[in-house]
């Protein structure tokens, strides 16, 4: 029998029926049919602009932005340009971020303990708590907490009054804070001059303990040298560096302490339970995850429980919690724009506003999802490194 | 020589535990010191917290709010001479979910009658008129008579069961639009006039039907060995998923308009759909990616050493088993579709959310917001958490995740 075989210099496959080309060939087409389509969009954009004459361009953002933005980390008032505007937008939106991953942590980790806790009624207790907000929109919670919670509590002449004094009124919330005395720039100094040796010393410990081979104690001598530095510049300080400024009410207006708006509350305690759920499944998918050998293992060599939580469970737990933890942070962070239904003027409100104002809505639309990407970006790219330090490193 | 092991004269059962109600408390709250502390503390937090939220639901909540706009909270302004619509669809969904119940599932009795009794309890409702009432029943009874045919039918209408809800899902949004066969039967319905929850169910239905092959594709493209199509595919993906939902919906909203020529218009709720499924489309290719992922590399050489092409491989090989895997995934993302759909209020669409705030905005309902907020909330809850209950129990049933 007469086997033919393809012959490596005569009939090679015709370029038509070569996958190679082919392959070359097609993605050239698909490239080719997006930009054609991506220059059609963008053509039909720029006409429909001419004919409202409207132009392209980000100068905009240095006009006076002539509105009022009701909470501001930042000096800010109406002569201020769009571009300040922006800012105090994005402040607000990393003010409210920030608290609520902390908030939202901490609850969800105590919920997520307790789901597995072998005590029926807290087990139940957890478990009623997360299944009731996961299965809730979350701008139907924020809505109810916003219209029927924080602006349903008295007026501020009837405030209600918790120890400490925190002050709950339908103007917001406020609580007591510390305000810098004169005296308060010495202190400061101190402050730095502790947080650097504090630094120096769990650096060198740090060396020492990888040289000598056994632990130092690094944090713990770090934060006490830093404690101990503060307490002194505390007592060496010509006056005392802060005064305790209680909130009270003064007339029809709440004043001193620090005073928290309805809708900044509203957001904040709406962002962080509900985040904090699905939180707390992640946790305790994570404790689950490791294995009960390992713990049984630990106790056998003699660690105790809270060595064995802290040693072995909890590291290992780590490694699986890690990246679903990250995408629930960048959740929270992008749910933060829903407070544009309650009011809230964080970056989403603020840029809505400008575009109202100016009508820039291309630009605006642009500038926004830019900075939300890179916040999305930003923040996946720090838990990817702080993964990276925490997986297990396999031979 | 070796001693023979004397076998024990008999095998004794395994010590029983028996378990007293004192036994259980004492075992489950009461077991070390600190376990009763927090069996206290947590009474005490329950009843803290219980109590006001129980006096004010018995004694001082006023759903008459709810009971006077109910139909606007359930179908919006939905012509009522066309509601019979919406009960044909009810009457087609529960056609639909009796035959898939008697093809695959059957058994499950305790399940099924849960299933059963949840039009029964509506219909208990001291809101439901007669007439719903009596469609109510009678949607049980088509349920029972679907599955007793899927029954009778069994593995031969497979097929049939599973194209009848993409057929389904389809004619939904035929039906709610209305056809114009004539100008008298099935005319035309604006889709300003689509609202409350049935505006919530078609932004989710479409949402899925049309996020659900996008993300196959993109999800294909991400994996694909062609560096322009992998290129588009994860700058799309990427991107999609950081920026928040209602950045997107207010570009549909407020963008699109630019893209088009001038003279053409795209409906607001088309725009709010279109968003909606671009958005979910990513989330989607993210997790069929996982799926595929999963899917050992020896399937893909099995396939190729049988002579099967690559389009064959991919969509009689690897999909089937991918989408298998990542079944509980998908679930979890058309709940969070359902939950997303009421962000469309942002851009001034009535769906339940937004037909509850237009409810509050009334003058004389201006104080009512408790109670309709948590009935909203408790709707939402109910179907979301149906939908969870349901796909666990159907993991368990289908065999998912086994192999």
């Amino acid at each position: 029998m007469q086997i033919t075989r393809p012959s490596r210099s005569g009939r090679s496959t015709p370029f038509w029926r070569d996958e190679r080309y082919l392959a070359l060939l097609g993605q050239a087409v698909f490239l080719a049919i997006l930009v054609l389509l991506l220059g059609y969009l963008a053509r039909n954009m720029l006409a429909n602009m001419r004919q409202q004459g409207l132009g392209l361009g980000f100068d905009f953002l240095k006009l006076t932005s002539g509105f009022d933005i009701g909470e501001h980390l930042i000096p800010y008032d109406r002569s201020s340009t769009f571009q300040q505007a922006l800012l105090v937008g994005l402040l607000n939106t990393a003010l409210v971020s920030i608290l609520g991953i902390f908030f939202a942590t901490l609850l969800g980790l105590i919920f997520g303990v307790a789901r597995l806790s072998t005590n029926f009624l807290v087990q139940q207790l957890a478990r009623g708590y997360i299944e009731f907000l996961r299965n809730i929109p979350l701008l139907v919670l924020l809505i109810f907490l916003y219209t029927a919670v924080f602006i349903k509590f008295p007026r501020v002449r009837e405030a209600v009054m918790l120890p400490g004094p925190v002050m709950l009124t339908n103007r917001g919330i406020a609580i007591p804070w510390a305000i810098p005395t004169e005296a308060f720039s010495i202190f400061a100094r101190f402050l730095g001059i502790g947080l650097l040796l504090a630094l120096l010393v769990y650096l060198a410990l740090k060396i020492y303990e990888r040289r000598a081979g056994r632990p130092a104690r690094a944090l713990l001598w770090a934060c006490l040298i830093f404690i101990m530095i503060t307490v002194a510049g505390w007592l060496l300080a010509p006056a005392q560096p802060l005064a305790l400024d209680p909130p009270r009410v003064e007339g029809l207006r709440l004043a001193g302490g620090r005073q928290m708006s309805p809708e900044f509350m509203a957001l904040l305690v709406g962002l962080a339970i509900y985040t904090s759920a699905f939180i707390a499944d992640v946790v305790r998918a994570g404790i689950q995850s490791v294995s009960r050998g390992q713990v049984e293992a630990s106790r056998s060599l003699g660690l105790n429980t809270l060595k064995t939580l802290r040693l072995i469970v909890l590291p290992q737990a780590l490694r699986v919690i890690i990246p679903p933890l990250t995408s629930q942070y960048l959740n929270l962070i992008k749910n933060s724009s829903l407070a544009v239904v309650i009011g809230y003027p964080e970056l989403f409100h603020v840029s809505g506003t400008i575009l109202n104002q100016s009508g820039r809505a291309v630009e605006m639309i642009a500038v926004v999802m830019a900075i939300y990407l890179s916040i999305s970006l930003l923040t996946s790219a720090f838990m990817n490194w702080y993964n990276r330090r925490v997986r297990l490193v396999e031979r | 020589m070796a001693e023979e092991i004397a076998a024990p004269r008999q095998i004794l059962p395994p010590p029983a535990e028996r378990y007293t109600w004192l036994g259980w408390i004492q075992k489950n709250l009461f077991s070390t010191w600190y376990n009763s502390l927090l069996t206290f503390i947590t009474l005490g937090l329950a009843y803290a917290l219980l109590k006001p939220f129980l006096t004010w639901l018995l004694e001082q909540a006023n759903w008459e709010v709810v009971e006077v706009n109910f139909r606007l909270l359930m179908v919006g302004q939905y012509p009522p001479d066309e509601i019979w619509r919406i009960w044909l669809l009810l009457y087609l969904l529960a056609a639909v979910v009796g035959l898939s119940w008697g093809v695959w599932v059957r058994g499950r009795l305790a399940l099924a009658l849960g299933l059963l009794l949840a039009p029964l309890l509506l219909a208990l409702l001291p809101i439901a008129t007669p007439s719903a009432r009596l469609n109510l029943v009678a949607m049980d009874l088509v349920a029972v008579a679907a599955s007793r045919l899927g029954r009778l039918g069994g593995p031969s209408l497979r097929r049939f069961a599973a194209w009848s809800w993409v057929i389904y899902l389809v004619l939904v949004i035929l039906v709610v639009r209305g056809f114009a066969l004539t100008p008298e039967v099935m005319p035309r319905v604006p889709t300003n006039l689509w609202g409350g929850l049935l505006l919530t169910c078609l932004l989710t239905v479409v949402g899925i039907v049309f996020s659900f092959p996008l993300g196959i594709l993109l999800a294909l493209g991400r994996r694909s060995s062609l560096p322009a199509i992998r290129a588009v595919s994860v700058v799309y993906i990427e991107v999609i998923r950081g920026v928040p939902l209602v950045t997107i919906l207010f570009m549909a909203a407020v963008m699109v308009p630019f893209f088009l020529p001038s003279g053409i218009t795209i409906d607001r709720v088309l725009r709010a759909m279109v968003g909606i499924t671009l958005f979910s489309a990513a989330y989607l290719a993210e997790n069929v990616r996982g799926g595929l992922q999963a899917v050992p590399h020896g399937q893909f050489e099995a396939a190729s050493a049988l002579g099967l092409s690559g389009f064959k491989t991919m969509t009689r090989i690897i999909l089937p088993q991918a989408l298998r895997i990542v079944i509980p995934v998908l679930m979890g993302q058309f709940i969070a579709l359902f939950k997303d759909t009421t962000l469309v209020v942002t851009i001034g669409l009535l769906e339940l959310l937004g037909i509850a705030r237009a409810v509050l905005a009334q003058p004389q309902y201006v104080s009512y917001q408790r109670e309709v907020y948590l009935f909203v909330a408790a709707i939402f809850w109910v179907i979301s958490y149906l939908m969870s209950y349901i796909s666990q129990r159907l993991e368990s049933v289908l065999g998912v995740g086994e192999r």
